[in-house]
């Protein structure tokens, strides 16, 4: 699904990302683990196309193409979908409007019909119901005065929207009470097909107790240092990230 | 041709942006250049005006030579050489057209390019559409369906012969010929526009809808439009306005006078896309626009526009809301891309006891453009209870162009509520990135983000008019942030 090799990015002549290889399989769940500034947030960037960051080495492999030579939006019509940590507010926007914007967008892209109506709107109440999101709120404006919940939330729907091949969750966890972490985590299993894969980017074991990874892989100072299964991140809660420095640094 | 260069292809490419620039090969009848009594009588005299209409041109014609164009506004442009305008030009076929069949085909043809098939128009949209070229009003569809509620829907000139008494009631009352420079000049040299009469208790059961063209070179376009809705009654109105690409400045200086009689409506609506000049800012119109509405008690104007042309507009449609209970609203959405400039806004001057008024301004500005809001919000001594509500956003899309608030608030009544909200903000770039990591293209993401900021306008527009204006908010902003 997607293979990474040797990825060197900086942002402002700051190297962040320092020779990282990472490899996806489809039917796949990947956690990335790892301490506050290790480039977690970057990974995420850097693969959706974000224009701050600069690429200095490496190379990154999508279903066959060459991922750093697409543009933003053809890396998403080509299935990546990045879970944002912070949502963004677009007033005046409705929810509905704006997925089947993108939705036509990506339709287009692979050579297909645009969706009917009535199409698009049975999917939006399948969908939202994946993850108990309330009607209301598929028709109001995106993100505009959701709570931090609602926003995660959304952002799981969105993804079961665009039926991505490969999902990037950037901390979705972070700010989530128990309940919405149950959501989220119930909508993210619900999706999970053979066909598909996620990377599931996290601070903390909590949400693998509800997403239960395939592999957990640890990132410190830009490249991955670790690799396990579950237990690693049990290991890793236990232990602290101050154990995988001292390692490091042994 | 060897010296075609890709720069020029180019430049070709840029300016077909503006799809209205095209000129019709019609024939068209003139006067000489330039501007004295002569020439006024000459219009006058074309029009086969009555004595007391010739009268009112000589007068504004007399105070215009002693007034001086106004500076005040945040704009920067040459002043128009006002001997170097032809003041009259008309489409030359001078007979009546009887029937819709009689239109020229050349016109027909323009208008379809407009998107404004009449044919098509009255048939699915039910809007009744006044069409005026350059000086001349030369359609005017679903009249006789008007009629029969006693709705008068004309261009101003048949106005003149058939229903002179109403004109001579209510014309200039709102827009004195005094008020100023444009609007004495408007006055002295008019040639057409729309009429509309809206009888006592009737509601028009349609869109009334006037199309202003600005056709010939070297002419400007004067035009006056008077909207008269009697007591109880309401009408919503609906203008458009484009003119081909011209390496020239032209001059479009309206006057609109808005009557709303006791427990009236009127609603007004525009989408302004007059030529806007090209990358450099070299060309376009130069709008300088009086627009004024009367409210008498219980009344309600409300002004809804678009503008995203012209190469300088000058503009504030306004209400002076007489009568107690009455209501005056404003609602726009300014867009200034490469070189415009726009300073527009409105007056709301309150009178009347408990008399309300909204304004939302919404500013986007783009290239190098400039863009102010200017707004007075008047509460006299009598207009006890009165309410304002004022909010003028301004989206900045580049870091060249600027965005300018001018809001001047003058309260004489301590019963008085006036609220005033402003922002101004950059375009995020997190906002576009968001929509394209769902596979929106950054065009299409400019064209949502822009059309959720001016939702609020866009909303009071009628549906097919909505749809217009938010496909050309997409194109004048085609490429522009950085």
């Amino acid at each position: 699904m997607i293979k990474i090799t040797n990825l060197h990015a900086s942002i402002n002549g700051k190297e962040i990302l320092k020779g990282l290889n990472l490899e996806v399989n489809a039917g796949e769940v990947h956690a990335i683990m790892g301490p506050n500034g290790a480039g977690k947030s970057t990974l995420a960037s850097v693969l959706a196309g974000r224009e701050d960051y600069e690429i200095t080495a490496g190379s990154v492999d999508f279903d066959g193409k060459d991922l750093l030579e697409l543009s933003t939006e053809d890396r998403a019509r080509e299935g990546l979908f990045l879970a944002f940590q912070y949502p963004v507010e677009i007033p005046g926007v409705s929810n509905v409007n704006f997925l089947r914007t993108a939705l036509n967008e990506k339709r287009e892209y692979l050579g297909e019909e645009p969706i009917s109506a009535k199409d698009f709107m049975a999917m939006v109440r399948e969908k939202s119901a994946i993850v108990e999101l309330d009607a209301k709120l598929a028709s109001r404006a995106v993100n505009e005065g959701f709570s931090g919940g609602e926003k995660k939330r959304n952002e799981i729907f969105q993804m079961a929207m665009l039926e991505p091949k490969l999902a990037v969750l950037d901390e979705t966890d972070s700010g989530l009470d128990i309940d919405a972490l149950r959501i989220v985590a119930n909508g993210v299993n619900t999706l999970k097909t053979p066909n598909n894969a996620s990377i599931v980017i996290t601070h903390y074991q909590r949400l693998l107790d509800y997403i239960v990874p395939d592999f957990v892989h640890v990132l410190y100072d830009g490249k991955i240092v670790m690799t396990g299964t579950k237990e690693l991140a049990l290991e890793l809660e236990e232990k602290g990230y101050d154990w995988i420095k001292e390692r490091m640094e042994a | 041709m060897a010296g075609y260069t890709e720069n020029e292809l180019a430049k070709d490419l840029e300016n077909q942006e503006y799809k209205f620039g095209f000129v019709t090969d019609i024939e068209i009848e003139t006067v000489p250049k330039g501007l004295n009594e002569d020439i006024i009588r000459l219009i006058s005299a074309k029009k086969n005006e009555p004595q007391w209409l010739l009268d009112f041109r000589l007068k504004a014609f007399a105070l215009w030579k002693e007034m001086t164009e106004p500076d005040w506004a945040h704009v920067n442009y040459s002043k128009p050489d006002f001997q170097d305008i032809t003041y009259y030009a008309a489409p030359k076929q001078t007979k009546k057209y009887e029937s819709w069949d009689d239109v020229d085909p050349e016109l027909k043809a323009t208008m379809a390019k407009l998107g404004i098939s009449m044919e098509e128009q009255q048939r699915l949209t039910g809007v009744a559409v006044d069409f005026v070229m350059d000086s001349v009003s030369v359609a005017t569809s679903f009249k006789d369906k008007l009629k029969e509620l006693g709705i008068i829907f004309c261009s101003f000139s048949d106005a003149v012969q058939e229903y002179p008494e109403l004109v001579q009631k209510y014309m200039g009352t709102v827009v004195p010929v005094t008020d100023n420079f444009y609007a004495a000049l408007n006055s002295a040299v008019f040639t057409d526009g729309s009429f509309c009469y809206i009888p006592k208790g009737v509601r028009c059961p349609m869109e009334l809808s006037t199309y202003f063209r600005i056709n010939a070179g070297g002419t400007g376009q004067f035009e006056r439009t008077l909207v008269v809705a009697d007591e109880g009654a309401y009408v919503s109105y609906l203008e458009g306005c484009t003119a081909p690409q011209r390496d020239e400045n032209q001059l479009h200086a309206a006057v609109v006078e808005l009557i709303a009689l006791n427990d009236a409506e009127i609603k007004y609506s525009t989408v302004q896309n007059w030529y806007p000049g090209d990358k450099e800012g070299k060309g376009g119109v130069f709008n300088f626009v009086t627009k004024r509405g009367l409210c008498e008690t219980n009344a309600k104007i409300s002004w809804t526009q678009v503008e995203t042309g012209s190469a300088v507009t000058w503009k504030y449609p306004s209400c002076i809301l007489k009568g107690d209970h009455s209501v005056g609203e404003f609602y726009s959405v300014a867009v200034t891309n490469n070189y415009q400039q726009a300073d527009t806004g409105t007056k709301m001057i309150h009178l009347g006891k408990h008399t309300k008024s909204t304004i939302i301004s919404k500013g986007i500005s783009a290239g190098h453009s400039q863009n102010s809001y200017r707004g007075l919000v008047q509460i006299h001594k009598g207009a006890d209870q009165a309410r304002n509500f004022s909010q003028c956003d301004s989206l900045l899309m580049t870091n060249r162009c600027g965005a300018h608030t001018f809001p001047y608030i003058e309260c004489k009544n301590p019963t008085a509520k006036i609220e005033h909200e402003a922002t101004t903000s950059k375009i995020g770039e997190d906002q576009l990135f968001y929509c394209m990591q769902r596979g929106i293209s950054e065009e299409k993401a400019i064209s949502l983000i822009v059309n959720g900021y001016c939702k609020e306008v866009l909303n009071q527009l009628p549906m097919e008019f909505a749809v217009e204006a938010q496909k050309l908010l997409a194109i004048s902003l085609e490429g522009s942030v950085g």
